[in-house]
């Protein structure tokens, strides 16, 4: 267990490193850097070409390529991921800002999708080729062929705008602050209802199938046939013995969409002028602050690594069958 | 039997193969949902094949001061590179800026058959951010053009994207996955590595931070979406190509002698094409996708030409005065996306074998 664990924290940071490296370069290799953008309304061809020396020199981009990226290293192993190069605030403060709004729809987004998902799969599969399974299958169906984004527009162009129902742009209204606690409260749900929803239902077909899917194949098993055949009720039978064992690919399906969940959509959070984290990241790429998207760029592969890891070792106690020795 | 027989004797060793995708063929004719899928993927791609005749601010033929035009033929034809030289009855006289609109005298004896939407994609053609009328069945944008006009071109750019990019990770995902997955060792070692690095940015991200460095267009966009999404077709490849170099008849193949590039082209690559071809349909709805969504952001096609996410895009900027612009480009990304995905999900039903064992 520990030896595995060592090889995957290993295999983790060179994985990592390989990120930080593409990334950065990929970053610096962008023509028109961030002092050029900031110096192009400066009338005067001389002072622009001054300041524009003197910012380079400040946000340090006179340097090479990799002495950069060695500074950069260098502050990111004390937690320091630098000064914006836009509005020179802490990019740590601005991703801290961007977190909530972002990490809050996703986990709201994730723990509906769950409880909504899973029984409409168990009961799906336990009906299969019913009613039910078929028009519950063809709805979801239909439902995640729907881009975010479309459902997105949708629902801003009715509930938003035709029938005025529900905010749609930001996290509060005009005025949030002379609100009563409860004001704030109702004022801030009414701004997530839409933004969740995009978020969630695509997911819900997803999740909903793979748990059908997954159940319909553990129900195959013989010992489920010998659970049935020694008069166990159907109720103990699909849940304790089938549903349980049909948890493994579950957990690894979250592994794989909760780090991109996390990301937030870039489309999704600028439409719904949500201040998140894909909005920032949208807002530095055009602003070409380099430090800000390298943090979120780091984070976001941090964040994939951590969960995947996370997700493969919670395999062990779903399944005792599955060793990590080799 | 004839026909299996000159295949035989003009390919070689094509036979098996041929009937391999005949059986598929078969098998997904079977599937209602498929085929209607296929059906839609079909209209789509006419649609943006045939969007010169479709929707144009020239006819399709008119007759004009004695001489007969085809200036919308022309459009379509010239579509294919090269075709310039030899088919020019676009315009009288040559004249560049020559428009029949304007220049139209019924009294003249002039007649023209025009298209179906007889306004072009750029035509600035009635008050702009016009409701849908019977002249514009869909309306007008914010600068007085044919929505529907717009919608039929921007089909191009969606089957454009879509086809090309997913070419693009196509071959780069086949040439890397091939490599990993039959020379192993370094290679793969190194190829694998590189696939889990790009898989750890959320694809759309990539996307956004290699865009800024190029110029938005959609040339770019296409090339941008190909580079980020070959790496999961390289991981398909070279799963399948580690499956299928173990098996009996790949032994057979090496033990005769046959050299590891051919081994792998012939004996190897066309067994692992069916899985790949399933993660290439479900590409490519992700790469429509990713256009338009890129498009919206400003990152794609750019204004004055169309595309669904520039239509979506300006029906967000005129919410509250012109909201229709916003449902036609919603329901043409949804039915792209659904009938691409309906293919995807059939041809996966139809090619895997576990799956027919249990239907048997």
């Amino acid at each position: 267990m520990l030896s595995y664990i060592l090889r995957r924290l290993v295999t983790g940071l060179v994985t990592l490193f390989g990120i930080s490296v593409i990334s950065f370069f990929i970053i610096q290799l962008v023509p028109g850097d961030p002092a050029q953008i900031q110096t192009s309304q400066i009338a005067d061809a001389a002072v622009s070409e001054r300041v524009y020396q003197q910012l380079r020199e400040l946000y340090g981009l006179d340097k090479p390529i990799p002495v950069q990226y060695a500074n950069w290293v260098g502050k990111l192993v004390v937690g320091d991921f630098g000064s914006s190069f836009h509005d020179g605030r802490r990019v740590s403060a601005k991703i801290g800002e961007a977190l909530w709004p972002t990490l809050s729809v996703a986990l709201l987004s994730f723990m509906l999708t769950l409880i909504i998902s899973t029984p409409i799969g168990i009961y799906s599969a336990l009906r299969q080729g019913g009613g039910f399974d078929r028009s519950v299958s063809t709805g979801l169906y239909m439902l995640y062929s729907v881009p975010n984004y479309v459902a997105g527009m949708l629902l801003i162009l009715y509930l938003g705008v035709k029938w005025d129902l529900l905010p749609f742009r930001g996290m509060r209204s005009d005025g949030y602050d002379e609100m009563t606690t409860l004001g704030q409260m109702w004022d801030l749900a009414q701004h997530y209802v839409l933004i969740t929803f995009c978020f969630t239902f695509g997911n819900l077909a997803y999740y909903s199938r793979f748990i059908r899917q997954n159940l319909l194949e553990v129900v195959r098993q013989d010992y489920i046939r010998t659970a049935r055949a020694k008069g166990l009720g159907e109720r103990s039978v699909v849940l304790k013995h089938a549903f349980t064992n049909s948890l493994i690919p579950l957990i690894s399906l979250i592994g794989l969409t909760l780090p991109f969940v996390l990301g937030g959509s870039v489309i999704l959070e600028y439409m719904f002028n949500w201040p998140g984290l894909g909005r920032l990241y949208f807002e530095s790429v055009l602003q070409r602050d380099y430090p800000t998207i390298m943090a979120l760029n780091f984070i976001t592969a941090l964040l994939v690594l951590g969960i995947t890891f996370i997700a493969d070792l919670t395999y062990g106690l779903v399944d005792p069958r599955i060793s990590y020795e080799k | 039997m004839a026909t299996e027989a000159t295949t035989n004797a003009t390919t070689g060793g094509a036979p098996v193969a041929r009937s391999y995708w005949h059986i598929t063929w078969r098998r997904f004719r079977g599937h209602r949902l498929g085929m209607v899928g296929l059906c839609v993927v079909a209209v789509l791609f006419l649609v943006a094949f045939l969007s010169p005749i479709l929707a144009n601010e020239q006819p399709i033929l008119c007759r004009f001061d004695g001489g007969f035009y085809y200036p919308a033929v022309v459009d379509l034809v010239h579509q294919v590179p090269g075709t310039s030289l030899i088919i020019q009855k676009q315009r009288p006289y040559r004249l560049a800026t020559f428009d029949f609109k304007r220049e139209f005298d019924p009294e003249r004896g002039d007649w023209a058959l025009w298209t179906p939407v007889r306004y072009g994609p750029r035509e600035i053609a009635a008050e702009p951010l016009a409701g849908p009328s019977s002249r514009h069945w869909l309306g007008t944008d914010q600068s007085g053009r044919d929505v529907l006009s717009r919608m039929v071109h921007g089909t191009v750019v969606s089957m454009k994207v879509g086809f090309l990019s997913m070419g693009i990770a196509v071959i780069l995902g086949l040439v890397f996955g091939c490599i990993a997955g039959y020379a192993g060792g370094i290679a793969d070692l190194v190829i694998s590595r590189f696939i889990e690095v790009v898989q750890c940015f959320p694809a759309f991200f990539l996307i956004l931070a290699v865009l800024a460095w190029f110029p938005p267009s959609i040339e770019n966009v296409m090339i941008v979406i190909g580079l980020t999404r070959w790496v999961g077709i390289a991981r398909f490849a070279r799963g399948e190509i580690l499956r299928i170099r173990e098996t009996d008849y790949a032994l057979a193949a090496r033990s005769l002698g046959v050299r590891p590039a051919q081994l792998v082209l012939r004996h190897l690559l066309p067994n692992a094409l069916a899985p790949v071809l399933v993660s290439v349909t479900f590409g490519i709805a992700v790469s429509i996708l990713i256009e338009a969504g890129l498009s919206w952001l400003g990152f794609g096609v750019q204004p004055p030409d169309a595309s669904w996410g520039t239509i979506l895009r300006s029906g967000y900027e005129n919410l509250f005065t012109a909201g229709h612009m916003i449902p036609p480009a919603c329901v043409a990304i949804f039915l792209a996306v659904l009938s691409f995905n309906l293919v995807g999900d059939t041809l996966r039903d139809v090619i895997d074998p576990r799956l027919q064992a249990e239907r048997a």
